[in-house]
């Protein structure tokens, strides 16, 4: 199937789906060609407009990962993922996971994160991967190897470069600039300096209207820390107003710094609970303000809610029922250490059906609903679990005697007294290769009182279950 | 100024800094975490291990690397008491089912990988300000500089939050151990060969509960001991073994001269 648009005199492909470029049909050609190519061809007019409003649609969706998005029409969209990345799991998560929501919602997307928006773009578009992480301070190698097309320039200039016999973006950084800008006008110098980061480049975000936010701007730029911070409170006050009209509480909070050379500088802060307590959402902002270059000076500062959750009043606790009350407070706590520390950090323990010892516990989030359920008591578990298991010379009896003595980190340890064996079998609903596998477990003490948790691969008897290695997975 | 003014003025500060002092513990009427054990709750001054308060603790030996026992006398001691744990790791180690054995169910405690050392002590002190938490426990492995261990202590003593730093070291006898500290009590765990599961007949094979040596080093107001106690089972009781107990931790004999300590109960 393809696209045609109008080029003024003739119809021409403005778009290829990949079995039509499978078939040889590329954009640009005329329409009369490609149906001559292909009989049968599915065709349909091309909605510039309609493409635009959708490509803006997905601007806004990308919201959800960096503050700053904006549609780059005709088929890109800019992010600015500055200081965003640890809230997915890092830069190459972060693209992972937008690049497969996108193709859970049917688009094809290519994407790359580069220090300048120019070479971001050049990555995307002529890399070889779809996902590409561009390391800091690399980008100018990374384009170089690319061709002249990818540096967004217009295709009278590239034909015409590569007539020159520029083939590669890095051939072109290396020739001398003067000839260049006399044959070629400005252009070919400044998408080169904004590739390589030496001119600034704006883009211009999107802002979703429902979103509940306010702005400040200053008559002097202001510069330091507690000027920030009393700006913050201000900002704060009429933001959690605002949520408080309509019920909700903020998940994630975005601070924008305008400076004075245009430029926009952001902080975004994650809670672990929907809150509007202004003092609470205060200090995470104020924790992160070492990270904000204010350059030359702020001049306005806006603060947005891209995320909010329903936060219903709370009547206060009668104190009839102990259990109810210390959760809430908890939250704050935790919203300070995981800001801190970064996502991933802070979790409780949850029991998981399982008697595979390492698969027994799972990390849940720590605000939220508490664990209900603890594990199987009077069962002998180790305070520390080895991960992984770290194999050990044992000596045994077959099959189904305790250790007499085992030997790890070139230690011999001998063992006085053992209770065992505890039989765990493999979960073959899980994994088809555990259908036989066996672990026999036994909790050991040596002749210093000092207690371990040794494990032998397999029953002894039948090899299919286990290669009768030994390990240690735990100090009791 | 009159002679007799100095004296009222010191007595009048005496008074105040009893008042700061005592504060923490007994005028907010917290229980001390008792240990059950009649003599050893009576060798501390607060009659159990002080809530509000700093508390050090670190394996014997070798253990002094994984502080296994350590990490149980801390979730046995906080299981006593109601409310929610701190527990801030500096490795990812731990395995809660172990800790739910001693009576510290998994709803009651939040874990923190913090990573490193200075990182855990930023966030014991964090927690130990939240006046919500039952205690902080942490697991640190760095160099304990007094002035970070006061501040933990006076944030717990603010707070009324019970503070644990179990010390852990890659090395056996750290000399970073011996330094002092602003901890109200700090303790040695060791362990020792246990007794036979049935009492009656040695010769059965099994684990019985581990023994541990409990020696308390330093203890502020009170005087060092060394006890020889039973683990906690999940009930949360332990018992102390042996007559050998009043007497002061030698430093240096983690490990026991005899092979196997008298059989008598207490």
């Amino acid at each position: 199937m393809i696209t045609a648009a109008s080029d003024g005199r003739r119809m021409v492909v403005a778009a290829a789906d990949q079995a039509a470029l499978a078939l040889g049909i590329r954009p640009g050609m005329t329409l009369a060609h490609a149906r001559a190519m292909v009989p049968g061809l599915a065709v349909v007019d091309a909605d510039r407009e309609g493409d635009a409003t959708a490509l803006a649609r997905m601007a806004a969706w990308c919201l959800r990962y960096s503050p700053l998005t904006a549609a780059d029409p005709p088929n890109g969209i800019w992010l600015d993922i500055t200081g965003c990345a640890p809230l997915h799991g890092g830069e190459a998560a972060l693209l992972a996971d937008l690049l497969e929501r996108l193709a859970r919602g049917g688009a094809q997307a290519r994407a790359a994160v580069a220090d300048t928006p120019g070479a971001a773009h050049a990555v995307a578009r002529f890399g070889r991967d779809a996902l590409a992480v561009v390391d800091p301070g690399t980008h100018a190698e990374a384009i170089a190897k690319l061709p002249v097309g990818a540096l967004r320039l217009p295709d009278e200039t590239v034909t015409a470069l590569r007539r020159l016999g520029f083939e590669r973006v890095g051939q072109l950084a290396e020739a001398a600039r003067g000839p260049l800008v006399r044959r070629f006008g400005k252009q070919v110098a400044l998408r080169l300096d904004q590739a390589a980061g030496r001119v600034f480049e704006a883009i211009h975000p999107v802002i979703p209207d429902e979103m509940v936010a306010h702005r400040l701007s200053f008559v002097e730029p202001l510069l330091t820390a507690e000027a920030f911070g009393q700006v913050i409170d201000e900002l704060l006050t009429a933001v959690c107003a605002g949520l408080e009209a309509s019920g909700q509480g903020a998940r994630r909070l975005d601070l924008l710094f305008e400076r004075v050379d245009g430029s926009v500088q952001s902080i975004r802060i994650g809670t672990a609970a929907p809150s509007r307590h202004a003092p609470h959402l205060a200090r995470l902002l104020r924790e992160r303000l070492e990270t904000v270059d204010p350059g030359l000076g702020v001049e306005a500062m806006q603060l947005r809610v891209p995320q909010a959750e329903a936060l219903a009043f709370r009547q206060a606790s009668a104190g009839l029922l102990d259990g109810d009350a210390p959760a809430a407070g908890i939250a704050a706590l935790v919203d300070r250490i995981e800001n801190r520390l970064g996502p991933g950090s802070v979790w409780r323990a949850a029991a998981v059906e399982s008697d595979v010892p390492e698969r027994a516990v799972a990390a849940i989030p720590a605000i939220g609903r508490a664990p209900a359920t603890s594990w199987p008591p009077g069962l002998p578990r180790p305070v520390r679990l080895l991960d992984p298991p770290r194999p050990v010379d044992v000596l045994a009896l077959l099959p189904d005697h305790p250790p007499v003595a085992f030997t790890w980190r070139r230690r011999r340890h001998r063992i006085r007294r053992a209770d065992g064996p505890e039989r765990i079998t493999g979960e073959w609903w899980r994994r088809a290769g555990e259908e036989a596998a066996v672990r026999d477990y036994f909790a050991v003490e040596d002749e210093d009182g000092r207690r371990f948790w040794l494990f032998r691969r397999g029953d002894g008897i039948d090899p299919a279950t286990g290669d009768l290695r030994w390990f240690l997975h735990g100090l009791l | 100024m009159q002679p007799g003014s100095h004296i009222t003025g010191l007595s009048a500060l005496r008074t105040t800094i009893a008042r700061l002092e005592r504060r923490a513990a007994a005028d907010r009427g917290a229980t001390p975490l008792t240990f059950g054990l009649p003599r050893v709750d009576a060798a501390l001054p607060a009659g159990g291990v002080m809530p509000g308060a700093l508390h050090e603790a670190w394996g014997a030996g070798p253990q002094v690397e994984h502080g296994a026992a350590v990490a149980l006398l801390a979730a046995g001691l906080l299981a006593r008491g109601p409310g929610e744990v701190l527990w801030v790791l500096e490795q990812r180690d731990i395995y809660p089912p172990a800790l739910a054995e001693v009576g510290l169910t998994p709803n009651r405690v939040v874990y923190v990988h913090a990573r490193k050392p200075a990182t855990v002590l930023l966030v014991m002190e964090e927690g130990l300000r939240h006046r919500g938490l039952a205690g902080v426990v942490g697991e640190f492995s760095g160099t304990l500089s007094l002035t970070a261990s006061r501040r933990l202590q006076l944030a717990a003593e603010r707070s009324g939050v019970t503070a644990f730093l179990l010390r852990r070291s890659r090395c056996f006898d750290d000399p970073v151990l011996r330094e002092p500290s602003a901890a109200v009590t700090r303790w040695r765990v060791g362990t020792l060969p246990s007794l036979p599961p049935l009492a009656h007949a040695p010769e059965t094979p099994g684990l019985g509960p581990a023994l541990w040596r409990l020696e308390l080093i330093r203890c502020r107001g009170g005087e060092a001991h060394s006890w020889i106690v039973e683990a906690f089972d999940a009930t949360g009781r332990c018992r102390l073994v042996a007559d050998l107990a009043d007497r002061p931790a030698a430093p240096g004999a983690d490990r026991p001269t005899a092979p196997e300590p008298r059989r008598a109960l207490v």
